[in-house]
């Protein structure tokens, strides 16, 4: 019950592979890339007194003759096929804007979303009328990246079984650069519960459901309360969550799941504490080194 | 305060987690989250103090300055309460969105400090009914994530034990008229008691429980609080109710005992680690804001 009150500590990322410092390639903004003029510049560079210089702080990708440069913090950049989580920030006419941690809201067609029972149809006036009835203003989505809008907005659609609205669990808040980009971002953990990684940061922890019921596709949300012991491990892969965030640690379901299995001895609460987070990333980095070395 | 949209689901969830006393980051209905704290961070006060409470950040300045006292109080000081809702903490606090919040949060500074026992007042009189030290506390939201009352009042609990107040006396020149002058040397100040300072406990009512240290979510999910201000002894100084939900009178008795209960558990850690921070002197590391 007592409160855990320290004085503050300068943090430093636990990094076990190369130092940081020991690559060429990482600039920051206002850094000289190159001062040849033959290259074009991409995203993340400009032309300053014939000189090829860094406007983000990132590394510099080449291709031929075209020099960008990838920030290592930014917001979500859609690319068509990414599974993305987000949050229903408005209703409108005959669409819904998304929240997905990008520069501009995402929308989600209503022709995008499948009906009820799986009907195909052309949505009528009274489909747009019955729009909140499926999705109101905060409810969570998981959908796939359909196109991309000439101003950078993402189209999105629900038109598998396994996106659409999200029931109980829990979502995390992170960077999009944290998370790695693999097959499926859909895992059932064996630690006892579910994990949807988007690409855009958002992670999605909830309760793996019982039976594989006949997927309703978001339309039937199940409020029964979620077992305690479901909620300890949704709690604790939460706090790991972000001690890996904290620690820079690249996220899919095998450094999740190593960062639960070497949380195990701390008690849930236990994990966000400094020195609790080092240890736990230092033995999942461990790990991980182990496994691919 | 800063809102979080949160959908029905996630509500049932986190209300159920509280039922059961297991909330989504692990914590029982009386547990806080992390907190630092690191005094002297800001060189042109006359004491502050930083707190971080999970990811709330609140940064406090004490200036004390040379002022007539007020009429009814001839022989006391006074402290002037300032909390400014920085853009910096969420977009919500562009512009004049912060001012109401911060408003509220000065008026209810002004009601837990408002009586005779949380600070000396008579400490900062230098002559009766003409001069007294002022303390102007300036209190800057940097980041929001829930709870900034308690968060205040233990960086203000903080920055209060960290004022230096310089030591002043007080000479009769040729046409009587009273000089005031300042010591010489810096390290020549006065230093206040905070012992009786009290801290701020606030309650969320969410489902059938309260809860402590609520974090955004947590908050989205109730529709009532009750903030209460206890000292070290268990004393309660100022009791208020936030929000727009009703809360029945034998809940507004339990949150009272347990806020009491809660708010004496505070201080002993919060007062030890101060004075385990000044014992170290000059040898204390700063961190500062870019730790």
């Amino acid at each position: 019950m007592a409160a855990d009150m320290r004085l503050p500590t300068i943090q430093k990322p636990v990094s076990l592979s190369v130092s940081a410092f020991d690559r060429k390639d990482l600039v920051v903004p206002g850094d000289v890339i190159t001062s040849d003029t033959g290259f074009m510049r991409g995203h993340g560079t400009y032309v300053d007194d014939d000189k090829l210089t860094a406007s983000v702080a990132g590394e510099v990708q080449r291709v031929d003759k075209l020099i960008c440069v990838r920030p290592l913090k930014t917001r979500f950049n859609g690319e068509v096929g990414d599974v993305v989580v987000g949050r229903v920030t408005e209703v409108q006419q005959k669409r819904w804007k998304v929240e997905t941690n990008s520069r501009l809201d995402s929308i989600l067609l209503l022709s995008s979303v499948n009906l009820p029972g799986g009907e195909l149809r052309r949505r009528s006036a009274e489909d747009e009328l019955t729009m909140r009835e499926y999705l109101q203003e905060g409810d969570l989505i998981s959908a796939e990246v359909q196109s991309v809008f000439s101003d950078g907005a993402l189209s999105m659609h629900t038109r598998s079984l396994k996106y659409g609205k999200l029931g109980q669990g829990v979502l995390v808040q992170l960077s999009p650069s944290l998370i790695k980009r693999q097959k499926t971002h859909f895992h059932n953990l064996p630690c006892g519960a579910s994990i949807i990684l988007g690409n855009n940061g958002f992670v999605w922890l909830y309760p793996t459901p019982e039976q594989q019921e006949e997927e309703a596709g978001g339309f039937y949300t199940n409020l029964e309360p979620v077992g305690l012991s479901d909620r300890e491990v949704i709690s604790r892969l939460r706090n790991c969550l972000l001690a890996l965030a904290a620690h820079k640690v690249l996220l899919y379901d095998t450094s999740v799941l190593y960062c639960y299995e070497s949380s195990v001895h701390h008690q849930v609460k236990d994990i966000l504490k400094p020195e609790v987070m080092e240890e736990i990333v230092m033995l999942t980095q461990q790990k991980l080194l182990e496994q691919e070395g | 305060m800063a809102t979080v949209k949160v959908s029905e689901a996630e509500k049932v969830y986190i209300l159920h987690g509280i039922r059961d006393d297991l909330r989504v980051d692990g914590r029982g209905c009386e547990d806080y989250r992390h907190v630092e704290i690191e005094t002297d961070v800001v060189s042109n006060t006359d004491g502050s103090a930083k707190v971080t409470l999970g990811d709330t950040a609140v940064l406090v300045g004490i200036k004390a300055d040379i002022g007539k006292p007020r009429p009814m109080v001839p022989n006391e000081g006074y402290l002037e309460f300032f909390v400014d809702c920085s853009a910096n903490a969420t977009p919500e606090f562009e512009g004049r969105g912060g001012e109401e919040l911060g408003t509220e949060l000065s008026n209810t500074l002004y009601k837990v400090f408002n009586n005779k026992h949380s600070v000396d007042l008579k400490s900062l009189c230098i002559s009766a009914g003409e001069h007294c030290w002022v303390l102007y506390v300036d209190v800057l939201l940097l980041q929001c994530d829930g709870n900034l009352y308690d968060a205040i009042s233990v960086a203000i609990k903080a920055a209060l034990f960290n004022t230096k107040i310089p030591k002043v006396h007080i000479s009769a020149d040729e046409e009587g008229a009273k000089e005031i002058e300042l010591s010489d040397d810096p390290y020549d100040c006065m230093r206040l008691d905070v012992e009786n300072v009290p801290c701020i406990v606030t309650l969320c009512k969410v489902g059938h429980r309260h809860v402590v240290d609520v974090t955004l979510q947590e908050k989205a999910c109730s529709v009532a609080s009750l903030i209460i201000s206890v000292t070290h002894t268990g004393t309660v100084t100022c009791t208020r109710k936030l929000g727009g939900g009703s809360l029945d009178p034998e809940s507004i008795f339990e949150m009272t005992e347990a806020g009491k209960r809660v708010g004496k558990a505070l201080h002993a850690p919060l007062m030890k680690l101060l004075r385990q921070e000044e014992s170290l002197g000059k040898t204390r590391q700063k961190v500062g804001f870019l730790g």
